[in-house]
């Protein structure tokens, strides 16, 4: 049964979830508050009621305890979906996930798999205090073994939520929790669509630069590309969804069309998303670039307080003045 | 599959664990055989320190409404309140000495006013204006940490070093020295804190493990952290461990005065369980009626341990009028002074974000600290033409 509701960011990986434990009973939920509470975004708002407190877990306060456990299970053919309250709250688990989850499969020589997917609230711009705001995105992309990926918007939030789930790697599922707010149309039900975990969106055509985000700063950069139309530019806007894969066709067939390439990620640009991006557009698109590829990204500095974090985060402004870079080289 | 689901917290089963308290409910004096060491360590203790206690506990209550009322009117980004845990902090906070040194979480408010740490500088973490706020070396009180049970360990490396400069078992009250740290239940699932009770067991630190057990992280239950009393847990590592009423300020205070010199005299770890209750939201953002029923807030809210406090007080004649209506003049002021303070707390320079990342020159911070200070001159007053 498929039906098409306006749903916030938020309640479409609600049902997402709730899809999942529907279709497959060894789908089950863990995390700290994700119950009776239904998450501290409510996410899992009304899960546990539906599904049992042996589905959805409110797990004891211990990130490398819920990673290790779920390993477990997962060994033991469940298909555990941890929610990590806040990114900045990852750390404890980080060994976890990438000593053991992330190898399982590669020094099993596949005789194992550890289906888990790992969901993390992650980005800025909500005024929170320290290790609230974070973008660890590209520490798990450098760990080979999982999948990472990031949707930017309700439809592809609930229908990537699914694929991970049913995917047999490990998968790291960053959640803009600045845009669980925002409301668009969901078509649920019906079969997942192919490759949503590993291809990127062209989420606005255009012919005179490309712009490569992910998550959180599509929306960004969307805003920055209605600017431009208004003063005679036509960006493109590439959503890359995955950040391991990247899917490096898609960003080339675009860029080797504008010859203009701008990335913006909230992580910071060093080492980043954005540099793998330059160097992937540098091998495949060296004769079609008219300008350097351009990063608008967060600095290297811890995140900073509330109060300064709009001067951090890649504003519209700043990516215009990026594209102006580009467009003036 | 059968899952047992405990639900809430069992306030018939925890009333009959056996806890140390010097103070019942009713400001009645508790004399059992269990605390007659801890009776004498408060019988030393005059009506001023007794109002001293007194005290401390109304401002902290009143710093409490204060910032909740300022994050309401969106001068904080978020607070989370002490309200219901003043007797824990402010009693083990008069236990220590100048020289000992505290770690807390990030609800200690009661501990730091004890400790003299300013209350505005207290609320600029939580206004979103700084990470940290004080000088940790200023009062000995290293800064908050969110990260839960992350600290636990920070403490008792300190106190490691504490140890390797000879400062334990001295002998001179003076300089003997150790450390506090606090954390709530639910951190005692955290493998950092287990790790830190490990660490201080076998290297004898003089560190006292000081866990408020208000009965809730955020929506989950202690049930949900630990079958056994949370202060079995410290048991089980070696560590000396007690569990003590935590809305009983002068037990509180005992039972950490005791720790402390266990610690200062070179022997070793105690684990200390405040029983007590977080008698408002886990934070501003957070709604408890979502998992908690009323029914058991108004038990504790018939336990308060400023209530309590001040039957003592009455009971045995320490209460004068004109010294409550002063203390509440006093109150009226302080809160006048916060909120003023507060308010006059700007936003720092976006420049300082790139300020301390490393000690000393760093090609990239330096290269994106430059850009962004052009980028910032360029753009000035450009936006409104966009
Ligand atoms: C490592 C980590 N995981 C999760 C959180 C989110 N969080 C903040 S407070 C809290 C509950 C803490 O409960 P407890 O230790 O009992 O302390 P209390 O807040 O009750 O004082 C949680 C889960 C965090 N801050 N750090
Ligand atoms: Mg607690």
């Amino acid at each position: 049964m498929s039906s098409t509701q306006t749903l916030t960011f938020a309640r479409a990986i609600t049902e997402g979830l709730r899809a999942s434990l529907e279709s497959d009973d060894k789908v089950m939920l863990m995390g700290e508050d994700i119950g009776r509470l239904g998450g501290v975004f409510r996410v899992t708002d009304g899960l546990q009621k539906d599904f049992g407190e042996a589905r959805v877990v409110d797990t004891p306060l211990a990130e490398s305890g819920i990673l290790g456990t779920a390993i477990g299970l997962a060994l033991r053919g469940y298909r555990p979906v941890c929610e990590i309250q806040f990114d900045g709250f990852v750390f404890p688990a980080y060994d976890q996930i990438t000593t053991q989850l992330a190898k399982m499969r590669y020094r099993s020589r596949g005789r194992v798999e550890v289906p888990v997917v790992i969901r993390i609230p992650y980005g800025g711009g909500i005024g929170a205090v320290e290790h609230h705001s974070e973008s660890p995105e590209a520490l798990f992309a450098h760990t080979a073994g999982l999948r990472v990926v990031s949707p930017a918007t309700p439809q592809d939030a609930y229908d990537m939520m699914r694929a991970a789930i049913a995917s047999p790697d490990p998968v790291l599922f960053f959640e803009p929790k600045g845009r669980y707010w925002s409301k668009a149309d969901v078509a649920l039900g019906g079969p997942v669509p192919d490759g949503v975990l590993d291809s990127a969106r062209v989420a606005r055509t255009g012919d005179d630069v490309t712009l490569v985000a992910y998550g959180p700063t599509v929306a960004t950069a969307l805003k920055a590309a209605d600017a431009l139309a208004a003063e005679g530019t036509s960006a493109e806007v590439v959503d890359l969804r995955a950040i391991s894969p990247i899917d490096v066709t898609a960003v080339a067939e675009s860029v080797c069309r504008t010859g203009r390439c701008v990335v913006v990620h909230e992580a910071p640009s060093f080492l980043g998303v954005g540099a793998e991006i330059a160097a992937r557009v540098s091998d495949e698109c060296f004769y079609a670039l008219e300008a350097p590829v351009q990063r608008v990204a967060g600095f290297h500095a811890p995140y900073p307080v509330a109060k300064l974090e709009h001067e951090y985060l890649p504003s519209v402004d700043r990516v215009l003045d990026a594209v102006d870079r580009a467009l003036a080289y | 599959m059968k899952i047992d689901a405990t639900g809430g917290n069992d306030v018939a089963a925890a009333d009959v664990t056996p806890l140390v308290q010097l103070v019942a409910p009713d400001g009645s004096r508790v004399v059992d055989d269990a605390g007659a060491g801890l009776r004498e360590r408060v019988a030393r203790l005059t009506t001023a320190d007794l109002r001293a206690m007194y005290r401390d506990m109304v401002l902290t209550r009143r710093f409490d409404d204060e910032a909740t009322a300022l994050q309401r009117q969106g001068e904080l980004a978020l607070y989370a309140q002490s309200r219901g845990q003043e007797a824990a902090q402010v009693g083990s906070a008069h236990a220590l000495a100048p020289q000992d040194y505290v770690f807390p979480s990030y609800r200690e408010h009661g501990v730091l006013h004890v400790r003299g740490v300013d209350p505005v500088d207290r609320l600029r973490l939580y206004r979103g204006e700084d990470h940290g706020g004080w000088d940790p070396n200023e009062h000995n009180v290293h800064l908050y940490t969110l990260v839960i049970g992350s600290h636990a360990l920070h403490a008792t490396g300190y106190a490691m070093g504490i140890q390797r400069d000879g400062l334990v078992g001295t002998g001179d009250a003076g300089r003997d020295a150790a450390v506090v740290t606090y954390f709530g239940d639910g951190a005692t699932s955290q493998g950092d804190v287990n790790e830190a009770l490990v660490f201080a067991a076998v290297n004898n630190a003089p560190v006292v493990f000081f866990c408020q057990n208000n009965q809730w992280a955020i929506s989950e239950p202690t049930t949900k952290q630990s079958r056994v009393p949370i202060y079995k847990r410290g048991e089980g590592f070696g560590v000396p461990s007690v569990r003590v009423d935590g809305n009983d300020v002068l037990a509180c205070y005992a039972v950490a005065a005791e720790a402390l010199e266990r610690a200062h005299s070179g022997g070793g770890p105690t684990f200390v369980e405040a029983y007590t209750y977080r008698m408002g939201a886990h934070t501003t953002s957070d709604d408890p009626s979502r998992y908690r029923d009323r029914a058991e807030e108004e038990h504790w809210r018939r336990r308060d341990p400023v209530e309590r406090l001040e039957a003592l007080l009455r009971a045995e004649d320490g209460w004068d009028e004109t010294w409550a209506a002063d203390l509440q003049a006093e109150a009226d002021a302080y809160g006048e002074r916060l909120r003023d303070g507060v308010r006059a707390l700007g936003a720092p320079p976006a420049e300082t974000m790139f300020d301390h990342v490393y000690g000393t020159e760093h090609a990239q911070v330096a290269a994106e600290q430059k850009w962004f200070r052009e980028y910032e001159a360029a753009t000035a007053g450009e936006e409104v033409a966009r």
